[in-house]
């Protein structure tokens, strides 16, 4: 247990912050100037992050693999993002968002951190309106909040469904103000490829500039990884089609621990896959469920008519659906949060219920536009709906969506400790790219706040105390054996890729890859297809080195080789959550164990032996990794099993 | 669902110091139901199999939102569709034996860096020159502390839309960055936190654009009927007043 320190400050839950930052070591303003932070990432974490940094006087070096910081993938992100305010006067608290995260990560998180995160959540609106954020308001000129999954209150602010986008855009403005002023020098369309270590210590990265091929080292003091989630391991997700997770997976390499890898989000309302060319998933917001019923025809005959074109489901009268979700959660009904929303639909579909290709579920507005009219459904959701009708051709305000769970969001990440510091020393993750908050399962409008909270109002903070001695460290030069020595190992690593000349195309293998993780470590999961996954992904590996094809050289931009080099480590990380998962003998959150449940099919928690976090220590290449327990302690919060019904 | 056959001619280009020229593909049997750029897919796995070098094309989120695609389709930015991107855009919208050319933006102020890619960091730089309000992190009121009109936050968020895709520049005969430029400028404006500091940003953004090698408005109109997000041209009109404000003030 030595190796996990997780650095919870002492004293009550309420004042664990505030005595953290009353007590912890900052770093001088003329200091401030002396040291170099490298920040990989500008979506809302890093971005944040980068410019909050900037404005208190360090030197930032900021990447991303896109031509624009404003692209990252929380631009994509539509419903909302939480906020402890209570304007609704509904009674909401602190406590109370604090007490919904922790549940709906089935108590699978750490108290301390999710308090910080509750209690920093505030600021985050706060900051956004002062940046311009054009948020949803009432005609009163105040607030407006929508309600989430997972909770009773309606604490989720909005700016229509574009909500990621519009605080992407706010964070971005702020980091051009550092990059104007030249506090944060950008590095776009550049890959990180290696972290450096330097006794002991991250000092640097190894990068690959993705217009000219060339590989470069830089310099920092402490390194930061914003890199975001490896849901792209499936293949098809919810993500933007560059998201990886070769950032965390190289800095796991480097000796940084990975935690609960098995913990992915399954989101329950996507649109469905239609064939083989597909390639991405399309997710339709959780805010939809605030207004839309979930369900399935009742008889089995007409979900067969339905899938044969003899039937529509505007033929159906009401008591000829099965509103599955509010049968069988009565007290939240359409709003139980997304793991369990997820597997309702999966039972339907299983048993012969599902519409379509058999693998989709109706999201239907037909009683909340008789209740509320066309007009404000579509002010609320006009900009979903339209998207959903580009890519379907059915009009949602006549026929019901069609909806199927997608991998949307991985819980799991490197492993920190309070001060979002990894088991590197100076190397730090925040927003999806840590394990820190969410636990089991994420609750909506919980990763834009957790993104904005770590890079705003934590790490500026906690870094401090890390760096306050650092100052005296002079800056070290590119040339040292270290750099040099990562450079070659990544140069020799393209050299081998582009050498197999193969037949087969990265989205191949890729695709392949996507099927073992979909049927074996997606939804449900068992003992036996765990094994098959970690048989199948071993083989995949061998045909990978073997069989791969990228044309072109290596010089120059090559988008094939970018894709070969994340698919790499992404073979390697699907094997990781596949072990994870069958460690895990229980089922909690998103990770359900097809052996652990109750008789009514809901997930059996097994507190006993699996209340902590398990993080992976690499041991080398062909090694057995090692898994490490850092056990949660609950002090607050009385550990119940979790019900929504 | 149907299956059609395409032909299509696409700009190729080995970098930015290569002159390009049109490659003549066929693509068979793609379904309708399929996106463009899945499409696209298509043809780059069949010019891999081949042992050819696929067409590169910039692209993320694939849901319109990320601004980062962007394909001059038979003349028309973001193609025939109106108000899609072109990850946005549908097979469905084409027919059977249907030609299509795909080129890149064409603009000065967005180089061509390999085949159908281009160079936007003049929009970066466009930003950095002012469109942003001047706030730090922490230290600001309360989120209610200042009433706003619902009208008012509805048209910022319609200026807010924009996606930075550069359709707008694309389309306009002078390459003029105007639609852009004035969706960040109208957005803050109309707020009481970015009104403070209006006409400086306009002015500032503007000397930028034109710093930039961006033409001027002469006001067509065409970057209207292309932007993907609708983005109106009346702000460049608002645009306009918060410069003519600005210069009074000189
Ligand atoms: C469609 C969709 C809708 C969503 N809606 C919501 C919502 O309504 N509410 C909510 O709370 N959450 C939502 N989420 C989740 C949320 O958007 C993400 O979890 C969050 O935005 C992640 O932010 P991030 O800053 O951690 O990472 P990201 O935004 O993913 O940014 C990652 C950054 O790292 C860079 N990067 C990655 N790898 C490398 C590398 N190897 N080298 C260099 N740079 C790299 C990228 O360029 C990018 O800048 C949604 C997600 C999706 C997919
Ligand atoms: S104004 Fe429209 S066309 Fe121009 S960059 Fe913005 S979204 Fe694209
Ligand atoms: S790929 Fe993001 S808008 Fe088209």
């Amino acid at each position: 247990m030595t190796k996990l320190n997780s650095k919870i400050p002492k004293g009550a839950l309420k004042d664990k912050w505030t005595n953290y930052k009353d007590h912890q070591n900052l770093v001088n303003p003329t200091n401030k100037r002396k040291i170099d932070i490298i920040v990989v990432g500008t979506g809302l974490a890093g971005a944040s992050a980068a410019a909050s940094l900037g404005e208190l006087g360090f030197n930032v070096k900021n990447f991303c693999y896109q031509d624009s910081p404003r692209r990252a993938h929380s631009i994509a992100a539509q419903g909302g993002i939480n906020a402890a305010k209570n304007y609704p006067n509904d009674g909401d608290s602190v406590y109370r968002l604090f007490y919904d995260t922790i549940k709906g990560g089935d108590y699978r998180a750490r108290e301390g951190n999710v308090y910080r995160l509750a209690e920093v959540s505030n600021s985050i609106i706060d900051q956004g309106v002062a940046q311009g954020i054009p948020f949803a308001r009432e005609y009163g000129g105040l607030l407006d909040n929508r309600s989430f999954g997972g909770a009773q209150v309606s604490r989720t602010f909005y700016a229509r469904g574009q909500t990621g986008q519009q605080l992407l855009l706010g964070a971005y403005g702020a980091l051009n103000r550092q990059i104007s002023k030249g506090t944060v020098k950008m590095y776009t369309r550049t890959e990180l490829m290696d972290i450096v270590i330097i006794e002991g210590k991250a000092r640097g990265i190894v990068t690959r500039n993705l217009v000219t091929g060339k590989v470069e080292s830089h310099f920092g003091h402490a390194v930061v990884l914003a890199t975001g989630g490896y849901g792209n391991v499936f293949f098809l997700s919810t993500n933007a089609m560059g998201s990886n997770g070769s950032a965390a997976w190289k800095a796991y390499k480097k000796g940084a621990f990975f935690g609960n890898p098995c913990y992915v989000q399954i989101h329950p309302t996507c649109i469905p896959v239609h064939g083989e060319f597909q390639s991405k998933l399309t997710l339709m917001s959780e805010s939809l469920r605030n207004d839309g019923r979930i369900w399935v025809p009742a008889k089995k005959e007409d979900a067969q008519a339905i899938r044969e074109g003899k039937k529509r489901p505007e033929d159906l009268k009401d008591e000829e659906r099965d509103f599955y979700l509010e049968r069988r959660y009565p007290a939240f009904g359409n709003l139980v949060p997304r793991d369990v929303a997820s597997r309702a639909a999966k039972e339907r579909c299983d048993a012969g219920f599902g519409v379509e290709t058999g693998q989709a579920v109706y999201l239907d507005f037909k009683d909340a536009i008789a209740r509320l009219g066309k007009s404000v459904i579509e002010e609320r959701y006009g900009n979903l709906f339209q998207m959903y009708e580009k890519i379907t051709d059915e009009n949602p305000y006549e026929t019901p969506m069609k909806i199927y769970p997608a991998i949307h969001y991985t819980m799991g990440g490197t492993w920190v400790d309070y001060e979002l510091m990894t088991s590197v020393p100076g190397l730090f993750s925040i927003g999806e790219a840590n394990f820190s908050d969410h636990g089991a399962n994420r609750l909506g409008a919980s990763a834009l706040m957790q993104g904005l909270a770590d890079g705003y109002f934590v790490l500026p903070y906690t870094i401090q105390n890390y760096l306050s001695d650092q100052h005296s460290v002079k800056r070290m030069n590119e040339d040292l054996p270290e750099f040099k020595k990562s450079e070659e190992e990544i140069n020799n690593l393209i050299d081998k890729l582009m050498g197999i000349k193969g037949n087969r195309s990265v989205d191949s293998l890729h695709k392949e890859l996507g099927h073992i993780m979909w049927d074996y470590v997606g939804m449900a999961r068992n003992e036996k297809g765990l094994k098959t996954a970690i048989e199948k992904i071993k083989e995949l590996k061998v045909e990978f080195w073997k069989n791969l094809r990228i044309p072109g050289d290596k010089n120059g931009i090559n988008l094939e080789l970018e894709k070969a080099i994340r698919l790499a480590d992404f073979i390697e990380l699907g094997d990781l959550m596949a072990r994870d998962a069958l460690l895990r003998e229980e089922s909690c959150g998103g990770h359900f164990r097809e052996e652990h449940q109750t008789p009514e099919g809901e997930a059996l928690r097994n507190d006993d032996k699996f209340m902590h976090a398990s993080v992976w220590e690499y041991k080398g290449e062909n090694e057995e990794p090692e898994m490490h327990k850092e056990t949660l302690d609950y002090e607050e919060i009385e550990v119940k099993a979790r019900n929504y019904k | 669902m149907a299956n059609i056959n395409i032909k299509l001619k696409v700009w190729r280009q080995k970098d930015s110091q290569s002159k390009g020229q049109f490659e003549a593909y066929e693509v068979k049997q793609i379904s309708t139901e399929s996106s463009f750029l899945e499409m696209m897919d298509v043809l780059n796995e069949q010019l891999i199999n081949d042992g050819n070098q696929p067409i590169s094309f910039d692209h993320d989120c694939r849901e319109g939102i990320c601004g980062m695609c962007g394909l001059y389709i038979n003349g028309r930015a973001h193609g025939p569709d109106l108000d899609v991107t072109t990850c946005q855009l549908h097979m469905r919208k084409f027919k059977d034996n249907d030609s299509i050319t795909i080129e890149p933006w064409r603009a000065g102020g967005f180089p061509v860096i390999k085949d159908l890619m281009v160079d936007r960091s003049a929009f970066d730089k466009i930003l950095q020159a002012g469109g942003f309000i001047s706030v730090n992190t922490g230290g600001v009121p309360d989120a209610n502390a200042i009433p706003i009109s619902k009208d008012d936050a509805e048209e910022a968020m319609d200026a807010a839309s924009c996606i930075g895709c550069g359709a707008c520049v694309a389309t306009c005969k002078n390459s003029s960055a105007m639609l852009f430029v004035s969706a960040k400028v109208s957005q803050l404006a109309l707020l009481p936190q970015g009104r403070i500091e209006a006409s400086r940003r306009a002015k500032n953004m503007l000397s930028a654009m034109d710093d930039l090698g961006f033409g001027n408005c002469t006001n067509t109109g065409a970057c209207e009927v292309e932007c993907p997000k609708g983005i109106s041209v009346a702000h460049i009109a608002r645009l306009n007043r918060e410069f003519l404000v600005a210069n009074l003030k000189d």
